[in-house]
C-alpha cells in the first residue's frame, strides 16, 4: 500500500472530494447494483485500460465485469476459463504463472479448478533482470492454448517489466502458438505516472488482434484498497462473442457474490466521467508515482555513495511499488532481526515504505547486511 | 475465429431478470413485485435514517482506506455474531465461534459452501427445503456440492407441510447437511412455529445432521430481532453446532453495500481459531478481503446504543 513521506496512508484528495459529492447527493440510495456492476464504472474502467481510441471499443467487442478488486476480477476470469476455454470444463489446460509472481495467482487458478499450474521463466537473479530467452523458450514449448498470466506493468514482485520491443517478441510467439493472454493490471498510472504508458502492453496485444482478459485493480491507483474496486475487461473477436461470454460470467458472479459493492465503483465512475475530476485524479496518481521514483533514486544514490558492494542500478530501473533488492535470505534475516526493517524473504521491499526520514537508516542497513553477511 | 464460438448464451437470472424486464416495460401501469428489496408506501427505495446518521459519523472520522483483514472488520463480525446468537449466548461468551465478513448473504453462503466442500468429508449432500431461494442450488453446486430436497411447502394449504418435512428429514442419511431458513422463508413466507422448531431440532440431532442456517431477514420478519433469531439460538442451546449465513441487505437496507457474515459454531475457541485460518485461505483467492463500507455502517449502528435503538 502507498505511504506518504510521513509514512501514513493517503486518501487521494480527489477521492475525498468525490465522496463528499456522493454523500451530499440525496438521490442516491443503497439499492443492488446489476450483477455485472455499475454500468458507468464498467465502461469507464475498460476505457482507461484500452484507451479512448481503442479499436476494440469502437467495434463494440469489449465487455466488462465489475469485480471485488483485482483478485475478484482474476477469479471470475479464471472460473470462466475453466468452464468455457479450450473445450468445456477443461481443467487440464495449463496455466502459466511467472517465476516469481504474486503468490495469490496460483491459489486463484487452483481454487477455480485448474489442475496444471506451471511457472514460466521471468526473473534472472544473476543479472537482476528479465530472463527474456527463458520466457520465450517456455512459450515456444508450452502446449497450444495454454493460459499465460502477464503483468501489464510494474511486475510484482520484481518490478521488472519487458520493454516494448520485448513485449512485441512475446506477443509474436503467443500469437503463433495460440496462447491465451490474461493480463493482471494492478498498477496502471501508479507505475510510471502515465496511464497510457502503463497500458502499452495490453493495448499492443489488442492491436495485434488477440482475444484477451485484463484484470484491473483500482486499489492502488485510486487508493481505494478496502472498497474492493476492480474490473475484468474482456476483449473478443466481435460483439456476439463478447455478449455470450458476459452472460456466462453473470452466472458465475451470481453464485459468488450476486452483485458487487457500490461505494468504490461510484467513486471511480464519478471521477473518470468528469474531465476536471479525471485531470485531478491523474495529478494525484502522478504524486504517488513521483514519490516512489524519488525514493528509488535516493536509495540508489545512497548505496552507491556508501560503496555498497554490488551494482544498484536495478533500484531505479525497476518500476512500481516493489523492488527486488537482490538481498539473499540471510541478509534479509539480518535486516529484520538486527535492524528491525521488515521485508519479504525474497528480498522484495515496498518502495512506498521509504521516506526522506528513513532513507539513510535503510541504506546503511542494506550496506551492513551486504558487507557482513554473504 | 474466436475462442468463444461455442459459449452458449446464458439465460437471464430468474429473479433479477424480472426487474430487468420490468425496467424495459414502457407501460405506465407497470409495477415490480419481483426482486426482494423493501419499498415504502410510494414504491420507493428506503434509506434508513440510522444508516444516514451512521454514514455521517463515519465520514466525520476521516478514516483511511487500508485493506481490511481477510476475515473482515472485527467490530462488525463480533457485533454480527452477537446479534444472531444473543449477548447471553454461552457459545458467544465462551468464544467458541468464528465469524467472518462475507459479501452479503450470497457471499457468506458461498464461503460456507466452499468450506463444507473442503472440510466436511462425511457427505456432499445438501438438503434444501422444497422450495428454496433459487440461488441456493447454483451456489452449492458451483461449490462442488450435491443438492437434495425435503418436503416443506404444502401448495394445497399454502402453509407448512410439517409432517412431510419431518418424514423426509427423519430419513436423511446421517451426517448430511441440511439448510434451514431461520425466519421469513424465501419464497414461501411460511415458517415453523416454535414447537415445530423444537421437533425439527430433535430430529436433526438424532440424525446427526450438519445444520446450515440462512438468516437474511433477522428483525425484518417479525419486527423483533430476538424472535426472528429464536430458532438459531434454540438449536445451538440444544448442542447443535450450526453454521450460519447472515445478510444485512434487507434489515439495514444495505443491499448494494454487500454486508454479510458467515459463522461456524465450534467445540471450543481453539477449534474456532483453526477454522478461521481455513476460512481465510478460502477467501483470499476469491477476492482477497471484503469491502469496508457496508460493514462500517452496520458496525456503527450495532455498536452505538442510540443508533442501535433507532435501527
Amino acid at each position: 500500500a502507498y505511504r506518504t513521506d510521513e509514512g501514513q496512508p493517503w486518501v487521494l484528495p480527489v477521492v475525498k472530494k468525490v465522496e463528499q459529492m456522493i454523500a451530499n447527493d440525496n438521490s442516491l440510495n443503497h439499492e443492488y447494483l446489476p450483477i455485472l456492476g455499475l454500468p458507468e464504472f464498467r465502461a469507464n474502467a475498460s476505457r482507461i485500460a484500452l484507451g479512448d481510441d481503442s479499436p476494440a471499443i469502437k467495434e463494440k467487442r469489449v465487455g466488462s465485469v465489475q469485480s471485488l478488486g483485482g483478485t475478484g476480477a482474476l477469479r471470475i476470469g479464471a472460473e470462466f476459463l475453466r468452464r468455457w476455454y479450450n473445450g468445456n470444463n477443461n481443467t487440464a489446460t495449463p496455466v502459466y504463472v511467472s517465476a516469481p509472481s504474486w503468490e495469490n495467482h496460483n491459489s486463484v487458478f487452483m481454487d477455480a479448478g485448474f489442475k496444471d499450474i506451471r511457472t514460466y521463466h521471468y526473473w534472472d537473479a544473476a543479472k537482476r533482470g528479465l530472463d527474456l530467452q527463458g520466457l520465450l523458450n517456455d512459450m515456444e514449448h508450452a502446449p497450444e492454448s495454454s493460459i499465460f498470466i502477464l503483468h501489464a506493468c510494474a511486475h510484482n514482485p520484481t518490478g521488472t517489466d519487458p520493454t516494448p520491443e520485448q513485449w512485441k517478441q512475446i506477443a509474436a510467439v503467443m500469437k503463433r502458438r495460440s496462447l491465451f493472454p490474461f493480463f493482471d493490471s494492478a498498477y496502471q498510472g501508479f507505475a510510471s505516472g502515465s496511464l497510457d504508458k502503463d497500458a502499452w502492453a495490453v493495448r499492443y496485444f489488442v492491436s495485434e488482434g488477440f482475444e484477451l482478459f485484463c484484470a484491473q485493480s483500482f486499489s492502488k491507483n485510486f487508493g481505494l484498497y478496502n472498497e474492493r474496486v476492480g474490473n475484468l475487461t474482456v476483449v473478443g473477436k466481435d460483439t456476439d462473442n463478447v455478449q455470450r461470454v458476459l452472460s456466462q460470467m453473470e452466472k458465475i458472479v451470481r453464485t459468488t457474490w450476486s452483485n458487487p459493492p457500490s461505494q468504490g465503483a461510484r467513486i471511480v465512475a464519478t471521477t473518470l466521467s468528469s474531465p476536471q475530476l479525471f485531470d485531478e485524479w491523474k495529478g494525484n496518481v502522478k504524486t504517488m508515482a513521483d514519490r516512489v521514483l524519488l525514493m528509488r533514486s535516493e536509495l540508489r544514490s545512497r548505496l552507491e555513495a556508501l560503496g555498497t558492494p554490488g551494482t544498484w542500478n536495478h533500484i531505479t530501473e525497476q518500476i512500481g511499488m516493489f523492488s527486488f533488492t537482490g538481498l539473499n535470505p540471510k541478509q534479509v534475516e539480518y535486516m529484520v532481526k538486527e535492524k528491525h526493517i521488515y521485508l519479504m524473504a525474497s528480498g522484495r521491499i515496498n518502495m512506498c515504505g521509504l521516506t526522506t526520514k528513513n532513507l539513510d537508516y535503510v541504506a546503511k542497513s542494506i550496506h551492513e547486511a551486504v558487507t557482513k553477511i554473504q | 475465429s474466436s475462442w468463444w464460438s461455442h459459449v452458449e448464451m446464458g439465460p437471464p437470472d430468474p429473479i433479477l431478470g424480472v426487474t430487468e424486464a420490468y425496467k424495459r416495460d414502457t407501460n405506465s401501469k407497470k409495477m415490480n413485485l419481483g426482486v426482494g428489496a423493501y419499498r415504502d408506501d410510494n414504491g420507493k427505495p428506503y434509506v434508513l435514517n440510522c444508516v444516514r446518521k451512521a454514514e455521517a459519523m463515519i465520514a466525520s472520522k476521516k478514516m483511511d482506506k487500508e485493506y481490511l483483514p481477510i476475515g473482515g472488520l472485527a467490530d462488525f463480525t463480533r457485533a454480527s455474531a452477537e446479534l444472531a446468537l444473543g449477548e447471553n449466548s454461552e457459545a458467544f461468551k465462551s468464544g467458541r465461534y468464528v465469524t467472518v465478513q462475507g459479501i452479503s448473504g450470497t457471499g457468506s453462503l458461498r464461503i460456507g459452501a466452499n468450506f463444507l466442500q473442503r472440510f466436511f468429508k462425511a457427505s456432499r449432500d445438501v438438503y434444501l427445503p422444497k422450495p428454496s431461494w433459487g440461488n441456493h442450488t447454483p451456489i452449492f453446486r458451483d461449490a462442488g456440492m450435491q443438492l437434495q430436497a425435503y418436503r416443506y411447502y404444502d401448495p394445497k394449504t399454502c402453509s407448512l407441510d410439517f409432517s412431510g418435512a419431518m418424514d423426509d428429514i427423519s430419513k436423511i442419511p446421517e451426517k448430511s447437511i441440511i439448510l434451514l431458513h431461520a425466519c421469513a422463508h424465501n419464497p414461501t413466507g411460511v415458517d415453523p412455529r416454535q414447537e415445530q422448531w423444537k421437533e425439527l431440532a430433535a430430529t436433526v440431532k438424532k440424525r446427526n445432521l450438519l445444520v446450515y442456517f440462512d438468516m437474511a431477514y433477522q428483525g425484518f420478519a417479525s419486527g423483533d430481532i430476538n424472535r426472528d433469531a429464536w430458532a438459531v439460538r434454540y438449536f445451538i442451546e440444544q448442542g447443535i453446532n450450526i453454521v450460519l449465513s447472515q445478510s444485512f441487505a434487507k434489515n439495514m437496507g444495505l443491499y448494494g453495500e454487500r454486508a454479510g457474515a458467515f459463522t461456524v459454531i465450534c467445540s471450543d475457541a481453539d477449534e474456532a481459531k483453526r477454522v478461521e485460518s481455513q476460512l481465510k485461505i478460502l477467501i483470499r483467492p476469491m477476492y482477497s478481503n471484503p469491502p469496508v463500507n457496508g460493514a462500517r455502517i452496520a458496525s456503527m449502528i450495532l455498536n452505538t446504543p442510540d443508533l442501535r435503538k433507532e435501527w
